[in-house]
């Protein structure tokens, strides 16, 4: 489903219905799975955003579009408008945008498949699109990467999805003010068990083993947490989770250290690709859609350089948009795969990203959406990890859910930007989802996190 | 008689080296295909899985990887793969900054204390606490307060490599003899002059050492700091490739960081000797 409609299509419906247009209301709109699709070409889309937007201009009516495009034809109406309106020009006067304030920037990231946005924007181009040098540089970890993004050596970086709300709110750091423009990647997570627990398939008999986690503020950790609760194992007392760099948990695996880990995508199939685990369920089983990692920056740089700040945003939303589609996946797996990027083998990044996997039980498997990518920063997302923030104790007291998630998830700017670039953004910042089968409201957070028997008693 | 036992040793480490690689060869040995897999699902697996290879790389491995190395020790990929002739002087470079700021810092120091019984005493509490602080242990306080990380890198071989040099020269300049000293005195040597003819001189071997001392450390020190802050030098070389699972350039960096360590030690053994009286 192609974000822009082509505005000389009579049968398209430019005005009412969703926002999209490919629906018939917002509501359905909003149910149907909101996929970020780039068009086949960049220049072709920004010329039907403005194409769009001097049709709309010229017919406020869609009946009277409707009825002009089918007396006189497509081609025909183009020609005639290009004519006495300079399409071509106001297409490149559009894709210039601003001029960016600061063209040399630097972007951490963490080498996992996560950051593909952000690390294939590089070498496949996208940064320079948008007119930025861009050096994306490889980090020793979480909390390095925090620290040198709140230093300023880098102008924004790769995060973890709650690492942004975290270190808003000054958990575990200084309260510094960052927002998230966009989401890295959706799903890419997995459980990973080592190969002698094969016949432990049964969370329930799970008591007292050891388990890794990357960070504490993570969604490995929250949807580790979730997960183990859900069959009735409290994460504090039942088992034990440590927080592990992921290239160790592999090692670890391997030397009977820890007997399981969930971990980011390729080392999960790492583990797998080694002989040293086994899959024992892809993170989107528990929540299909959750978001994982986001691509954040502070509030001083958004401040201090708009311009290069969107059109970075635009370079990470066009490469996840890019990403978004199957076809390209084997092709980026070979892009980010050098030791200069995420280096490792091909053979693991792509069985990550087409999804057409081991599972190390000697079965191949075939999932699609394994990892996924799709950048719109859903505040309900934000809410959902401040509930289980306060589900675990990370944080204590009051929470105005609504307001974080708004301060840090920068939902306005990113449907703005992508309104710009011809995706479509959803209506509403907020929806609904549904984690092992409980639905979340984003609006009753409180009630949320009291509707949980396990949690740490705050 | 002395070539004689140098030839002898020299055999004898050659016969060590080639059963240690012997050992190493056997030990790591493929066992051959394992347990049958259908050859899609082998197709996806890594050597390790289907043909029982063994997670440590054999020598061979090892050798092969290290020539691929040293034919192309400077190609520069962009700025997260550098060849390991790069990555080694990043290395060097920064260690060669950090000691260098704390040989400034600490001879003069360690020389006025030594001269000093009241300062000696005085600071010595201080540098008693400070000294045993492990390098790591400074490193988030640098990157919290400095703000650069390069800059930390080089300030923790700083703050690390200064204490034996302190040590070394307080003790060097407080036992120069007593004699030498009431000589220059009892010829009306100037202060400066005495400094400089008589204790630096007597005191020089042990400053040497000190420096000797400091500087294994800071070679020590850089491939910790270096494997934390990332970006360039050896010791992002050796996390980059543990990142990527790879045994076989993890036993290569360790290689070359103990050849490189040796010849910075060398290189001041040499000045030591040079420095060195006989009394």
């Amino acid at each position: 489903m192609s974000m822009f409609d082509d505005p000389f299509d009579a049968d398209r419906n430019l005005g009412a219905g969703c926002v999209c247009g490919q629906h018939r209301s917002a509501r359905e709109h909003e149910q149907a799975a909101l996929r970020c699709e780039p068009v086949e070409s960049e220049e072709k889309r920004y010329e039907g955003v403005i194409a769009s937007a001097v049709m709309r201009a010229m017919f406020p009516q869609d009946v009277a579009r409707r009825a002009f495009l089918k007396s006189v034809g497509a081609s025909t109406a183009l020609a005639a408008l290009s004519q006495f309106f300079p399409l071509q020009t106001a297409t490149e006067v559009f894709a210039q945008a601003g001029v960016p304030e600061k063209k040399d920037l630097k972007v951490g990231f963490i080498p996992i498949t996560c950051a593909t946005p952000i690390i294939m924007a590089a070498p496949m181009g996208f940064y320079a699109k948008h007119g930025l040098n861009v050096e994306v540089v490889k980090t020793a970890g979480w909390a390095v990467i925090r620290d040198k993004t709140i230093n300023k050596e880098y102008d924004a970086a790769h995060m973890l999805a709650p690492m942004p709300i975290a270190i808003s709110l000054g958990l575990g750091a200084n309260a510094i003010p960052f927002a998230v423009p966009a989401i890295e990647n959706i799903n890419g997570q997995g459980i990973v068990l080592a190969a002698k627990h094969k016949d432990k398939r049964d969370p329930k008999d799970w008591k007292g083993l050891k388990f890794a986690i990357p960070f504490d503020y993570s969604m490995h950790n929250y949807l580790l947490r979730y997960y183990l609760a859900e069959h009735g194992l409290d994460p504090d007392t039942d088992v034990q989770l440590r927080s592990v760099p992921p290239p160790e948990m592999v090692a670890n695996l391997r030397a009977d250290n820890i007997d399981g880990f969930l971990a980011p995508d390729n080392i999960c199939q790492r583990a797998i690709y080694d002989g040293v685990g086994f899959m024992h369920l892809l993170s989107k089983e528990i929540w299909d859609g959750h978001p994982c990692c986001s691509f954040a920056a502070s509030r001083e740089f958004i401040t201090s350089a708009p311009n290069s700040f969107a059109a970075l945003t635009r370079a990470i939303v066009d490469a996840t948009a890019y990403a978004s589609k199957a076809e390209n996946r084997k092709q980026i797996a070979e892009a980010i795969a050098p030791a200069n990027y995420i280096n490792a083998p091909v053979t693991v990044l792509e069985q990550v990203l087409t999804g057409t996997y081991a599972d190390g039980l000697g079965g191949v498997k075939t999932d699609a959406k394994r990892v996924d990518f799709d950048p719109f920063p859903w505040q309900s997302f934000a809410v959902w990890m401040l509930t289980q923030m306060k589900r675990w104790g990370q944080i204590k007291g009051d929470v105005d859910y609504k307001a974080v998630a708004e301060q840090v998830y920068l939902a306005t700017d990113t449907k703005k930007l992508m309104a710009e670039m011809g995706l479509t953004p959803p209506a509403s910042a907020y929806k609904s989802f549904a984690v092992m089968g409980k639905t979340f409201d984003p609006a009753k957070p409180e009630d949320y996190v009291a509707s949980f028997k396990i949690r740490k008693s705050s | 008689m002395t070539s004689s036992l140098r030839l002898r040793a020299g055999l004898v480490s050659i016969a060590l080296l080639a059963a240690f690689l012997g050992i190493w060869h056997l030990a790591t040995r493929s066992t051959g295909p394992v347990a049958t897999m259908s050859p899609e699902y082998a197709k996806l697996m890594g050597l390790t899985a289907t043909q029982g290879k063994s997670a440590m790389p054999g020598p061979l491995d090892v050798g092969a990887k290290l020539w691929e190395h040293l034919r192309r020790p400077f190609y520069d990929n962009g700025p997260n793969d550098k060849g390991l002739g790069i990555q080694l002087g990043y290395s060097i470079a920064r260690v060669g900054t950090g000691y260098l700021l704390a040989v400034l810092v600490a001879i003069p120091l360690g020389f006025l204390i030594g001269m000093s019984p009241l300062l000696s005493k005085a600071l010595d509490p201080f540098i008693q606490v400070l000294k045993p602080i492990s390098p790591l242990a400074w490193m988030p306080l640098a990157l919290y307060t400095i703000k650069d990380s390069s800059i930390s890198a080089i300030f923790v071989i700083f703050i690390c490599s200064i204490w034996p040099m302190l040590l070394n020269t307080v003790f060097g300049v407080a036992s120069v003899r007593k004699e030498w000293i009431n000589v220059a005195r009892t010829l009306e040597v100037g202060t400066i002059r005495r400094a400089f003819t008589v204790i630096l001189p007597a005191a020089a071997p042990t400053i040497l050492t000190g420096m000797r001392i400091s500087i294994g450390i800071a070679w020590l020190v850089i491939v910790a700091a270096e494997m934390l802050v990332g970006g360039t030098g050896i010791g992002y070389f050796v996390w980059n490739e543990w990142n990527n699972l790879s045994i076989t350039n993890v036993i290569i960096a360790i290689l070359l960081i103990g050849i490189v360590g040796m010849l910075l030690d060398q290189i001041l053994a040499r000045f030591t000797r040079m420095v060195t009286f006989p009394e």
